[in-house]
């Protein structure tokens, strides 16, 4: 699988290693050279250096024929950018966005997009680790329902 | 009309001006403090501090009411998203994002943005327009400026005067929409012919500007 990750943070370094590690054919992007540091020194997948709602950045990194578009950088609004980008104009089948704003994460899966909100994900875990319950299903940590206290 | 402006640089602080002076409703959204307190000693209480890409302050300055809403910031990605929380969340009938990018334009018009505004392209068109033509002068651009409204003017050496209208053969996209003579309008009909001194106006798809100029305007 052909995938493409926006954002050489935390996130998306560790997620391009772990895909790299299984096999996957991976790009990421980032707008600054050190950020690729975080991959390590033998890291087998490809760099882009660019910014990612930059089409010409998205065709160089290979947009066209990618299977899944991740957006992981620390701004909702460029990953939620980005991702539509993808997916209306590149038609790439697979596109999440991570999105820190509970309610942007709510309102863009409303519209259809695959969105991951990792505030929400980790309070909910931190709660459940807290009060000494029993983990859950990933899906439930990952449900965005408004009433929820957290949206 | 209610209007919310969203970004208060110089565009969302002069844009707010100018519809406060037209006599519109208008809320300027700021999210840096210290500006929206400069902002706010010139415009008064039309200034609000807060992240216009934030639902919470969406609802605080009652967007479901506005009419337009029209994002200005410095950042192509916060104009989307502004506009496509207001549209889809707040049914604001009508959005408008300035794009900073201009290979953006496209993008915003595939993902439902009503109207965008590059200063990028607006500007390079200006000076593509000086450079390139002598007598035919861009009046307005339609369709995202795929169309083109323009005026040509006839000198001596235009290869049209004395010609009858329809001894020219126009370019398959153009339209002639009236020839001003003396300072009056002419119906484009048959009978016309075209004299020195005449401003043809013409609706002309934007690729075939060119072809058109080589019609009308004078040989160099």
């Amino acid at each position: 699988m052909k995938v493409i990750i926006l954002g050489c943070g935390r996130i998306g370094s560790t997620l391009a290693r772990s895909l790299v590690r299984d096999g996957e054919d991976v790009t990421i992007i980032d707008r600054t050279s050190t950020a690729f540091r975080r991959l390590g020194p033998d890291f087998k997948g490809k760099m882009v250096l660019g910014n990612g709602i930059d089409e010409e950045v998205m065709l160089k990194a290979g947009i066209k024929d990618a299977d899944a578009f991740i957006a992981v950088t620390n701004g909702d609004n460029t990953n939620i950018m980005s991702v539509q980008i993808a997916k209306e104009k590149f038609h790439v089948p697979k596109v999440i966005a991570r999105i820190y704003d509970p309610i942007r994460a709510y309102a863009y899966r409303e519209l259809g997009l695959q969105t991951i909100c990792t505030t929400v994900v980790g309070a909910r875990l931190i709660k459940d680790t807290l009060l000494g319950k029993e983990l859950g299903a990933m899906a439930d940590y990952c449900a965005l329902n408004p009433e929820d206290p957290v949206i | 009309m209610y209007i919310i402006v969203a970004g208060g640089g110089k565009v969302g602080h002069y844009l707010t001006r100018a519809l406060i002076d037209a006599g519109h409703e208008v809320l300027l959204l700021e999210k840096d403090r210290s500006r929206a307190d400069y902002l706010s000693e010139d415009l008064g209480e039309v200034v609000t501090w807060g992240d216009a890409c934030e639902v919470s302050t969406m609802k605080e300055v009652g967007m479901e009411r506005a009419d337009v809403v029209v994002a200005v910031t410095g950042d192509d990605e916060d104009n989307l998203v502004i506009c496509q929380m207001a549209k889809r969340k707040f049914h604001v009938p009508r959005t408008i994002a300035r794009v900073n990018n201009p290979k953006n334009e496209d993008i915003f018009e595939m993902l439902g943005i009503d109207a965008t505004v590059s200063s990028t392209k607006i500007i390079f068109n200006l000076i593509e327009q000086q450079i390139e033509t002598d007598e035919v002068i861009p009046l307005a651009p339609l369709q995202r400026g795929n169309i083109e409204i323009v005026e040509v003017d006839l000198g001596p050496k235009s290869p049209v005067v004395g010609k009858r209208i329809n001894q020219v053969v126009l370019p398959q996209d153009a339209l002639i929409i009236s020839i001003v003579r003396d300072g009056h309008a002419i119906l484009p009909n048959i009978d016309v012919v075209f004299k020195e001194g005449d401003s043809v106006i013409a609706l002309v798809n934007a690729d075939q500007e060119a072809q058109l100029r080589a019609i009308f305007a004078e040989s160099h």
